[in-house]
């Protein structure tokens, strides 16, 4: 392994594990019917979905060779595919991936 | 120790027909492929899933080496974007904290802390006594690490007969299945105002700061929803 590269990921997990741990610090205390913690429950979920928006609008990766126009059509058609299929996960997701490397190869 | 009976019960939970597995698995699939196509070798790509596990810490540590980023840089940019794991430690772990559970459970299973384990846990710990809720936890982190863990080795293999086009479909199916799994969560006001400002606010804040984006979007579109909700009650 070369030395830089090890280094990158050891720092890497150093940034991603500090932010666990200290989760899990500061929750002593915290009780699950308290108001601080439905505060943090709305923080995370709310975290999450922009993490997911900006996942899908301004990609890095892979995902960024794709146009806005076939990542937005993909988002609606998976999203209109979730609701009839009365909030089944798998067929959005497997349908995601064959739509999009469908359209990724047209638009 | 660990409890077999909840820990296998957790473990197990990745094989329901809902579970993020798939989803997961085909992400870090990419992933592999990514790390391979950068010059990494198989024993650092696996090194860097095991111990980083969080997916778009990954893939910010990778373009980051890609330019020549300096290992502070490097730092700064995951932190900012695996910061979000904090409000979510602090809004699971008090769900298990229970007075007979060796502290060592806590400090060792918060590195399972990533969206496919804690939305499983989120949906699922209603039905495990809270004094078992941590060995429930551990087996669904182990289950979602290791999935993470094969998918890499598979993807780094892989790589030579994924396309592009391949690679795009891969890389769309996660945000997908979240996007699904927020949308389903959406059960009361507090927490559907919280998906749905946290999916305005993370775009808009990024055209102002790119870095601060995900983190402000998450607290401010966090705490009006909270406000929100706490009105709505009262």
């Amino acid at each position: 392994m070369s030395t830089s590269v090890v280094l990158a990921i050891l720092v890497t997990s150093l940034a991603t594990f500090s932010s666990r741990l200290l989760g899990v610090i500061s929750s002593k205390g915290i009780k699950e019917t308290s108001k601080l913690f439905r505060w943090f429950n709305c923080l995370a979920y709310s975290t999450l979905a922009a993490l997911i928006a900006r996942t899908i609008i301004f990609p890095v990766g892979a995902l960024s060779d794709a146009t806005y126009t076939s990542r937005i059509l993909v988002v609606l058609f998976c999203l209109f595919i979730f609701f009839i299929s009365k909030r089944n996960f798998v067929y959005p997701t497997v349908i995601s991936a064959i739509m999009m490397a469908i359209l990724s190869n047209y638009i | 120790m660990i409890n077999k009976e909840f820990f296998f019960k957790g473990f197990k939970s990745i094989l329901a027909p809902d579970s993020p597995a798939l989803a997961l698995g085909c992400c870090f699939i990419a992933i592999g492929a990514l790390l391979k196509n950068l010059g990494f070798n198989i024993q650092e790509s696996i090194f860097s899933t095991m111990l980083t596990y969080a997916l778009p810490g990954s893939l910010v540590m990778a373009e980051s080496l890609l330019v020549g980023a300096s290992l502070l840089n490097i730092f700064l940019a995951v932190w900012f974007v695996n910061a979000r794991l904090y409000p979510m430690a602090v809004s699971l772990f008090p769900l298990m904290m229970h007075k007979s559970q060796p502290k060592w459970k806590y400090y060792f299973s918060c590195h399972f802390i990533a969206v496919s384990a804690w939305l499983i846990m989120k949906s699922n710990y209603k039905s495990v006594d809270k004094k078992h809720r941590i060995d429930f936890w551990i087996g669904i982190g182990c289950a979602t690490w290791t999935t993470a863990v094969i998918a890499t080795f598979i993807g780094f293999y892989a790589s030579d007969y994924l396309d592009k086009n391949m690679m795009i479909g891969l890389a769309i199916l996660n945000p997908i299945y979240f996007l699904c799994m927020m949308v389903g969560a959406m059960k009361t006001i507090q927490i559907g105002a919280s998906v749905i400002l946290g999916l305005l606010l993370g775009p808009i804040f990024y055209f102002f700061s790119p870095e601060w984006s995900i983190l402000l979007g998450g607290l401010i579109g966090g705490t009006i929803a909270y406000f929100i909700g706490e009105l709505n009650v009262n």
